[in-house]
């Protein structure tokens, strides 16, 4: 599980604090989502567990860890991230690019062996990525790519998953498998937290929702809870309307025009 | 594999010619010391020095470009552009200008004139920015690299014609001062900083992925940015106390490691090791063969060797 309590992050320079107080829970078994309009804070969050940003005050924990004294190597054979970009400077083959998720597991001169060439190929099954294993990274779809690094971050061996916008850049079939993906690896027990701006799609998938606003929490809970026009429109600054789908049931957001 | 023959077949042909040949048999009697005195000499006092310098230039200079080619995720970053070049310029105009040209003064200034540089970079950068972030470490580099240029014109336009000629010289880059009492201190210091390269290998294969990635990975960015970057800096600095500049062999010989199919960073270090070597070498052999007894600039003749050899893998490539 991952656990926020009161994080405060002041980038150097910056008026306002990136983040003022956040507290959060993301449990397994389920999907938790960070929804929030673009500078709110989410992507903070995440580049604080990965270590790039520090807390000026209060604390996040992975499991039992507290990220700000932990070694992020071992950190890393628990928690996985899938962040918003990456691009290779280099083409790799898909199958060496995979394997990167089995460096935190190794020193320096200790050598990558069979059993991390089937945990590879263990976490490409998974993710419906092995017969990309033999091509270049360079030669992915935007959807490919996706699968080969959620394959990466599943061969990493944790169970806690963060993902930053995994969603950018898909069609509507990919993005789906993708959700429906992330969905299967919950349920398995992994814990998930997902940053998105698909708030639709997030209202169908995710057990909790975290609302942050100026690096604020203004709601939490269940789909139900924050899709709400009276909770969303004065984060959003935006007239909305939120009904329910009818084919699916699930709350669905509908921007209104202004003109 | 191929490499390694490559290498091979440039030292003994470095070995073998010269102003005076040497048959192969000969140089590998004159190498045990067996035959004639004055093979002997010229095959182990002249040659021999030459060659281990070409050796530790072309495999630091290639080692030091594969790794910041990775760290800083771009295939055009090279030692050079670090201001490393320009440091060591500095250090060893200033030498020539005091009259400091022996055999150990001048590597010592133009390494500790490549160590200030990168000193400053560091510094320059961590004033911009307080990380190490790539962009503004290879900007920090390129300013520092210009106001070298700047100091060296100002020392050498009150200079003598001497003084110029000699720095000149310095500056085209060349392995014939080669000393064997100066080769071993530039060789342990090579050793030492290219096994520390060769150990944060998988961190360049993270970096490589983009920051944010790496650092999910487990790495711990800003850190392992600084580590690679010094010992990227210090390697090249070691070739450059030894040889002056000797331009293109960090820019060239990791891209033609990659276009051999080498891909994770430690076979990329270790084959532009090897191929950065055997191109030193060989250039060296062309450089003091083609006009004998008169020498061509080192520094030209890796850069004619290499601008070819990388037009034609560019054109295969596309």
């Amino acid at each position: 599980m991952i656990s926020v309590s009161n994080a405060v992050v002041r980038y150097p320079g910056a008026r306002d604090n990136a983040l003022d107080g956040a507290s959060l829970e993301a449990l397994p078994g389920r999907i938790t989502a960070v929804v929030g309009p673009n500078g709110s804070g989410k992507s903070t969050v995440v580049r604080t567990l990965i270590g790039q940003v520090e807390l000026t005050s209060g604390a996040m924990r992975v499991g039992a860890v507290d990220v700000a004294m932990a070694d992020r190597r071992l950190l890393a054979r628990t928690l996985a991230v899938v962040t918003q970009r990456e691009e290779l400077a280099f083409p790799l083959p898909v199958r060496e690019y995979v394997m990167f998720g089995r460096y935190p597991h190794h020193g320096a001169w200790s050598a990558l062996g069979a059993a991390d060439d089937r945990l590879v190929d263990a976490a490409a099954l998974r993710v419906g990525a092995s017969d990309l294993l033999d091509r270049r990274t360079d030669e992915l779809s935007g959807g490919e790519w996706q699968r080969a690094r959620l394959a990466r971050a599943l061969a990493q061996g944790g169970d806690v998953l963060v993902l930053d916008e995994p969603g950018t850049f898909l069609d509507v079939a990919h993005e789906m498998a993708l959700f429906e993906l992330l969905d299967g690896l919950a349920r398995e027990g992994r814990t998930i937290l997902l940053v998105s701006h698909q708030l639709n799609l997030v209202a169908r998938f995710a057990a909790h929702i975290v609302l942050l606003d100026h690096g604020r929490v203004v709601a939490a809970g269940t789909p139900a809870d924050v899709m709400r026009g009276d909770v969303l429109e004065p984060v959003y600054h935006w007239p909305l309307v939120v009904s329910r789908d009818p084919a699916v049931g699930a709350p669905v957001l509908v921007p209104l025009r202004k003109r | 594999m191929l490499l390694a023959v490559a290498l091979v077949a440039a030292c003994a042909a470095g070995l073998a010619l010269g102003p005076v040949p040497i048959g192969l048999g000969d140089v590998a009697r004159a190498l045990v010391g067996v035959g004639e005195p004055q093979a002997i000499a010229i095959v182990r006092d002249l040659r021999l020095s030459r060659m281990v310098l070409a050796i530790i230039t072309g495999a630091g200079l290639g080692m030091s470009g594969a790794a910041l080619q990775g760290t800083l995720r771009n295939a055009l970053a090279e030692p050079y552009l670090l201001g490393v070049s320009g440091g060591a310029a500095v250090g060893a105009v200033l030498a020539v200008v005091a009259g400091l040209t022996t055999a150990i003064a001048l590597p010592v200034a133009a390494f500790a004139g490549a160590l200030s540089a990168v000193v400053l970079v560091l510094l320059i950068a961590r004033a911009a920015r307080g990380r190490a972030d790539p962009r503004i470490l290879l900007m920090a580099g390129v300013v520092v690299g210009a106001f070298a240029n700047a100091a060296i014109m100002v020392l050498l336009a009150g200079a003598g014609e001497g003084t110029v000629r000699n720095a000149l010289w310095w500056m085209m880059g060349s392995v014939a001062g080669a000393d064997w009492s100066t080769i071993r201190w530039l060789a342990l210091y090579a050793i030492g900083g290219a096994a520390a390269l060769v150990a944060v290998a998988r961190d360049i294969d993270l970096l490589a992925l983009g920051e944010d990635a790496a650092a999910g990975l487990g790495v711990h960015v800003a850190r392992a940015t600084r580590r690679i970057f010094l010992l990227a800096a210090l390697l090249a600095a070691v070739t450059v106390a030894g040889a002056g500049l000797v331009g293109f062999v960090g820019l060239i010989v990791p891209a033609l490691a990659r276009a051999l199919g080498a891909r994770r960073a430690r076979v990329v270090l270790l084959a532009s090791a090897v191929l950065g070597a055997a191109l030193v070498v060989g250039a060296d052999v062309v450089a003091r063969t083609v006009r004998a007894p008169a020498e061509l600039p080192l520094g030209a003749v890796t850069a004619l060797i290499g601008v070819p050899f990388f037009l034609v893998r560019l054109r295969r490539v596309s």
